[in-house]
């Protein structure tokens, strides 16, 4: 995004809320998807928690903010996005879909016996996955990794890099944290999805991170913490240029389950099995949401 | 690169891992998307004149062997040919599943040197010691894992690891001065073991330090009447396995020596072999002990565990005698 001279800024208005629409079609048409993979892998179960309160991250990078074409996969100036969260792959698989990567058949093969989509994503560069991620805390060092081959090859690109509020309790973020800022990596962007619970209840009670925001400012990030559900903010964010020479973290407030009554700050939804009613009391709030908006 | 009587007679002098930082001179100029990736260990690993020579070729990411691993992988994702380096067991065990996640199941291209393997360290400690770095790689499917026996070696072994489409490991064993078993060019071949001195009743198979003290071993049971061969299986996994049978057809006892722990490294991948093999002859195989006693200098070290040369002859011919 640029910033609008004076006379194109009603157009410039006018295209921020048509791009604003766009994201949340492709957020409702990736929440529509996610519960149709849900079903899909019935008792193989998903972590359907951790999946959508992502989904409004992803659909503003894929929906908006990334540069790619997933006619050519491996343009080299592409954007990059790396799932850390690795289980989050309801919310990357549905973008990856949306955006053209995966094909609806593919996406509906999830937690069925062959599938190439597995329950963490499996590298397949063609597919738009560039990296095999699961285990956490390590999504970090590799966008590292691709960000300062990026600025060495004068590349122009920039590198999303997805994490989870409880992943930050592993020691590696904090080593890939402090290096990311000694490079002055500012086409380096790490998402941290603060849903404030983690696998058996809140971070609070596992592992306090305390004030994420602060300790990322400490160890040289430009910060900035917003609604995670929030378009504008997300697009405006995410889509700023970044003129510090700082790699730059958003604290995306979220809600662990977004989108749905039964799924939404509750924890047994981590990772559970959607059943048939389920599924039909969530498409059919979904559907509601949407007219209401 | 050009191996040359010179080069190998100087690198002799040196120690492989000053060997590997004047190769990486070599190979800067070589590999144009050359990268390494250092966890403050420029110097222990000789490439101060590589930092200087290509400042925008060398990152050091700190004491921090985990994101040392995470952006070597981002970076070999992106074409870039990348060599990771610290001591042997921070470059292994302290990064262990970064190696099994970015390197193995994604098969990135990425040259990991662990330095100062084996027990030369052993004054410091076994914090700094790596007695255990051959077992733990290989059991990690897609790692091919190299262990050189000499200076020149390290150069062959560097130089054809760049050229290897997938991860590497490359263990460096032996002091600052580091007797020569090549002294001048030869062929090498990830996975083609070198039968370095040929013989019909014994057969060593050595592989890093090890194989220039077998080649004296074998020496000494020539003149006792053995006929000895000696292998170097610079090349762990994939073992040659071609040659362990070929071996077998022949020889009247296997010994496998290492300056690896007895569990895991040389001697596991040769028995793996040699188990499916109807007759093969005895294995013995020597290395350190599966055990953290006191440490100590580095020959006494080696004294203790066996490896002396005249322990070896003694082992053998016990062995060869029963």
């Amino acid at each position: 995004m640029v910033n609008p001279k004076h006379d194109d800024k009603k157009k410039y208005q006018k295209e921020t809320v048509s791009e604003y629409t766009k994201i949340e079609e492709f957020s409702f048409g990736m929440r529509k998807y996610i519960l149709n993979m849900a079903l899909n892998a019935g008792a193989s179960s998903s972590h359907l928690g951790g999946g959508l309160s992502m989904v409004d991250i992803t659909a503003t990078l894929f929906g908006s903010v990334m540069n790619y074409d997933c006619e050519k996969p491996l343009w080299p100036q592409r954007d990059h996005f790396i799932l850390s969260k690795g289980h989050g792959v309801l919310g990357y698989y549905s973008a990856l879909c949306k955006a053209g990567f995966l094909t609806e058949e593919e996406i509906m093969g999830f937690g069925q016996s062959g599938s190439e989509l597995l329950g963490h994503p499996i590298i397949n560069p063609s597919k738009g996955i560039d990296f095999s991620t699961g285990s956490l805390g390590m999504g970090l060092s590799l966008g590292i990794g691709v960000a300062l081959s990026g600025q060495r090859k004068k590349l122009g690109y920039r590198v999303f890099v997805l994490m989870g509020d409880g992943e930050t309790n592993e020691g590696s973020v904090w080593e890939a944290v402090m290096a990311a800022a000694k490079f002055k990596l500012n086409n380096l962007v790490a998402i941290i999805d603060r849903n404030r619970f983690q696998q058996t209840g809140l971070n609070a009670d596992v592992m306090c991170i305390g004030d994420i925001a602060s300790k990322m400012n400490s160890f040289g990030w430009e910060v900035r913490e917003l609604d995670g559900h929030n378009i504008q903010d997300l697009h405006n964010a995410l889509s700023a240029k970044n003129n510090s020479n700082k790699p730059l973290a958003i604290i995306a407030n979220t809600i662990k389950g977004k989108g749905f009554s039964f799924t939404e700050n509750n924890n047994a939804w981590h990772h559970g099995v959607l059943t048939k009613s389920n599924y039909e009391q969530a498409m059919g709030e979904l559907l509601e949401n949407r007219k209401m908006t | 690169m050009m191996v040359t009587k010179s080069k190998a007679g100087l690198w002799s002098k040196i120690g492989a891992r000053a060997t590997f930082g004047m190769v990486a001179l070599d190979l800067g100029k070589d590999f144009d998307d050359l990268m390494i990736v250092a966890a403050d260990t420029s110097t222990s690993a000789g490439l101060e004149r590589f930092k200087k020579t290509y400042p925008e070729k060398i990152i050091d990411c700190g004491i921090a062997e985990q994101n040392m691993m995470g952006i070597a992988t981002g970076l070999a994702s992106e074409g870039n040919n990348v060599i990771t380096t610290t001591f042997a067991p921070f470059q292994t065990m302290r990064c262990c599943e970064q190696i099994k996640v970015n390197l193995g199941y994604m098969n990135q291209n990425v040259t990991m040197v662990g330095l100062a393997s084996g027990v030369v360290q052993g004054m410091l400690g076994y914090t700094h010691s790596c007695i255990e770095d051959l077992s733990i790689m290989r059991s990690i499917p897609g790692i091919t894992v190299l262990s050189p026996a000499d200076c020149t070696e390290t150069a062959k072994a560097i130089n054809a690891a760049l050229e290897h489409n997938g991860p590497v490991y490359i263990r460096l064993t032996g002091g600052s001065s580091n007797p020569s078993v090549y002294k001048d060019d030869y062929d090498y071949k990830i996975g083609k073991a070198i039968n370095l001195k040929k013989g019909d009743d014994v057969a060593l198979i050595a592989t890093g330090t090890m194989v220039y003290v077998c080649l004296e071993v074998a020496n000494e049971l020539e003149e006792q009447g053995i006929s000895t061969a000696v292998i170097d299986m610079h090349t762990i996994k994939p073992i040659d396995s071609e040659m362990v049978k070929a071996i077998c057809d022949y020889a009247k006892l296997v010994v496998t020596v290492e300056e690896h722990s007895v569990v895991g490294g040389l001697g596991s991948a040769v028995s793996e072999v040699k188990t499916a093999i109807s007759n093969a002859p005895p294995h013995l195989i020597l290395g350190l002990p599966d055990q953290y006693g006191k440490s100590n200098d580095y020959v006494k070290l080696l004294d203790e565990a066996g490896l002396s040369v005249s322990s070896i002859v003694d082992s053998v011919l016990e062995k060869y005698s029963i």
